[in-house]
């Protein structure tokens, strides 16, 4: 037991240096490509004012936004800044960049969240489902819709999605995560519940053939091993391998996968509230993009990166838990 | 010899051959066990002798009804004396037949050792096998193990407790013994004589022809997919002239301690073999029969032959 915690805390060392340098890096391409970019944060500032401002009004904003320092000195005050916790400010907002993502993440993640834990299930079921009938008739059918699936872009699977169940049908709102007019503080959780549930499937589709081809091969490669011929030779039936030693064998590598799959979900999250405008934190990295929003933008860019090493790191934590062959190694 | 007594298994003209593409889609039946005939009795250890690639482990398959959905079976088994159709092959196996499969590969690697030798078998008989383990000097932790904690000796242990703790009455024993030390072989192989001796049968593929001798009553030679000889054990005992077939006795002295003769040549290879006799193309006795015509299952003396010229 403490052998494994020692080994945990480890890995869990490890990975924050490497989380760490990675971090660093991102912070430093993302700085220097914003810099190069044509987008000038200070006419965006200026714009953001709403009112026009003379020739020696512009000069003072520039240098309280620091301009006229050289690019290295700017991203070494934005780095420290950083490290104190500042963020800076949200030019669309014009709140601190920290609380604009803090906000919008809450609401991302709901929607992140039903659409892995729907992804996971139903790509698992399906994989399972496609690999116990390998190349009959449930498993063609199966493996077209997962090849469709995973070939349609995210954005008009959602806008198809929008067009059939929200206005044909009527089924879900249009758009956002709250009904319009109702007071942020009455909204009820179903209501919520209600406006999630249309985005996050569209986001769970995008990971769902990845996971369920992938859960699949595993269970093919599996079935195939020498222990199932052995299961089989002991007179377990088709259902007793697949509880007793198809399961058990596919669950790790899925898992994996599952937690793996945080940078998809991410991206596909940026398209999915996009469509169905709903206020999460892709929907803000986008607006920061298109209206030049540097603050908010690099802030995303970094928590995004977090975000993703995190999923990775519970992926490589996990493994050492469940895996005996991991855990038990010299036990 | 204990010949007229009823018989177990009886395994008559098998043959199986696998579906395989060849270029351009050219669809060919390659044929890896061919006219083989095999009898076992209650009470009987059979062992199945041959070099690799002979064979033997598909013929374990065959019997379980467990071959891989491109292989085709032709012949007749029999079990009890009746035909051993596929629902019947599902029906006994694990339960009257049970496999001892080769290698630590045949365990599930994330499942412990204790539930694995258990099985489905149900209610879970944790007592007989803490006896079996006992038997087999496997460590008192061994339940709690996973396969990959075992050595390879233990490993082998577990596999042969498999097919112990089921009731079965006809064991399937696929080269049980390589990895244990002597003693644990022995021991094994002297749990399969009092099972036999038990009424129960089994059937022993094995290299080691030594360890064979010593146990069964009865040994198979096979070669090329097929028995050749089947002769009591006491005659492999006896010398290289108690035998029938040319290539037992090229077997018998092959062996470390008859002189460790070999003989040229090689054993032909599954869709590469000889019209006539399988051993043929190697054997110094050979007439121009023998290039054309598969011989016949012969009994001589005890035993059975396939060969125009065994005596």
């Amino acid at each position: 037991m403490n052998h494994t915690l020692a080994r945990l805390a480890r890995i869990f060392l490890k990975n924050c240096l490497r989380i760490a340098a990675l971090l660093l890096a991102v912070s430093i391409i993302a700085f220097a490509l914003v810099s190069a970019s044509p987008v000038d944060p200070v006419q965006q500032y200026i714009l953001g004012l709403g009112s026009a401002i003379s020739p020696e009004q512009r000069a003072q904003i520039e240098s309280y936004w620091g301009a006229d320092t050289p690019p290295v000195q700017r991203y070494l005050n934005w780095l420290r800044d950083l490290l104190r916790g500042d963020l800076g400010q949200s030019s669309i907002y014009r709140r601190p960049v920290a609380d604009v993502i803090g906000e919008r993440f809450g609401a991302s993640l709901a929607l992140m969240l039903c659409a892995w834990v729907l992804a996971g299930v139903i790509g698992f079921a399906a994989g399972c489902v496609m690999g116990m009938h390998k190349d009959r008739a449930a498993d063609k059918i199966l493996k077209k819709i997962c090849y469709a699936l995973s070939s349609v872009p995210t954005f008009w699977l959602g806008l198809l999605f929008l067009l059939i169940f929200a206005v044909w049908l009527g089924w879900f709102p249009v758009g956002f995560s709250a009904p319009v007019g109702v007071l942020s503080e009455n909204v009820t959780f179903w209501q919520k519940l209600h406006h999630l549930l249309l985005p996050a499937l569209t986001l769970s589709l995008t990971s769902f053939a990845n996971i369920a081809l992938h859960t699949r091969q595993k269970l093919v490669e599996v079935l195939s091993s020498e222990y199932v011929l052995f299961a089989r030779a002991r007179g377990e039936s088709p259902r007793e391998i697949l509880r007793r030693h198809g399961l058990r064998n596919i669950l790790i590598p899925a898992l994996t996968l599952q937690f793996a799959s945080f940078a998809e979900l991410f991206g596909g999250s940026v398209l999915a509230e996009n469509v169905f405008s709903y206020p999460g934190l892709g929907s803000a990295a986008a607006a920061a993009g298109l209206q030049g929003d540097v603050p908010l933008l690099l802030g995303i860019t970094l928590f995004s990166t977090l975000f993703v090493c995190v999923g990775n790191l519970i992926a490589d934590l996990l493994y050492g838990v469940v895996d005996p062959r991991v855990r038990e190694v010299g036990a | 010899m204990e010949q007229k007594k009823e018989t177990l298994l009886e395994i008559h003209d098998l043959s199986v051959s696998f579906r395989m593409y060849t270029r351009a889609l050219e669809q060919t039946q390659l044929r890896v066990i061919s006219n083989l005939h095999l009898t076992v009795c209650p009470g009987q250890i059979v062992a199945i002798a041959g070099s690799s690639g002979s064979g033997k482990s598909l013929l374990a398959s065959a019997i379980l009804g467990i071959l891989p959905d491109n292989a085709s079976v032709q012949g007749h088994l029999h079990y009890k004396g009746q035909e051993l159709t596929p629902a019947m092959q599902q029906r006994l196996r694990g339960h009257e037949i049970a496999l001892v499969p080769q290698s630590v590969a045949y365990l599930d690697p994330l499942m412990k050792v204790g539930a694995q030798t258990d099985g489905t078998l149900r209610p879970k008989p944790s007592e007989k096998r803490r006896k079996i383990f006992d038997r087999l000097h496997l460590p008192p932790q061994t339940p709690q193990l996973y396969p990959f904690q075992l050595s390879g000796g233990m490993a082998r242990r577990v596999l042969v407790s498999t097919a112990l703790i089921t009731d079965a009455e006809l064991i399937i024993a696929d080269e049980p013994t390589p990895g244990m030390s002597l003693d644990q072989a022995l021991e094994a192989l002297r749990m399969f004589r009092e099972l036999a001796d038990a009424g129960k049968a089994v059937i022993l593929i094995t290299h080691d022809i030594d360890l064979a001798v010593e146990f069964a009553d009865r040994v198979a030679v096979f070669y090329a997919g097929t028995t050749v000889e089947t002769a009591p054990a006491a005659d492999f005992r006896a010398g290289e002239d108690a035998l029938r077939h040319p290539y037992s006795r090229a077997l018998w002295r092959a062996l470390p301690q008859n002189g460790f003769v070999p003989i040229p040549g090689f054993q032909p290879y599954a869709g590469n073999l000889p019209a006539g006799c399988v051993f043929a193309p190697r054997c110094p006795y050979k007439t121009a029969r023998c290039e054309q015509e598969l011989p016949p299952v012969r009994e001589v003396r005890g035993g059975e032959v396939r060969c125009f010229y065994g005596a």
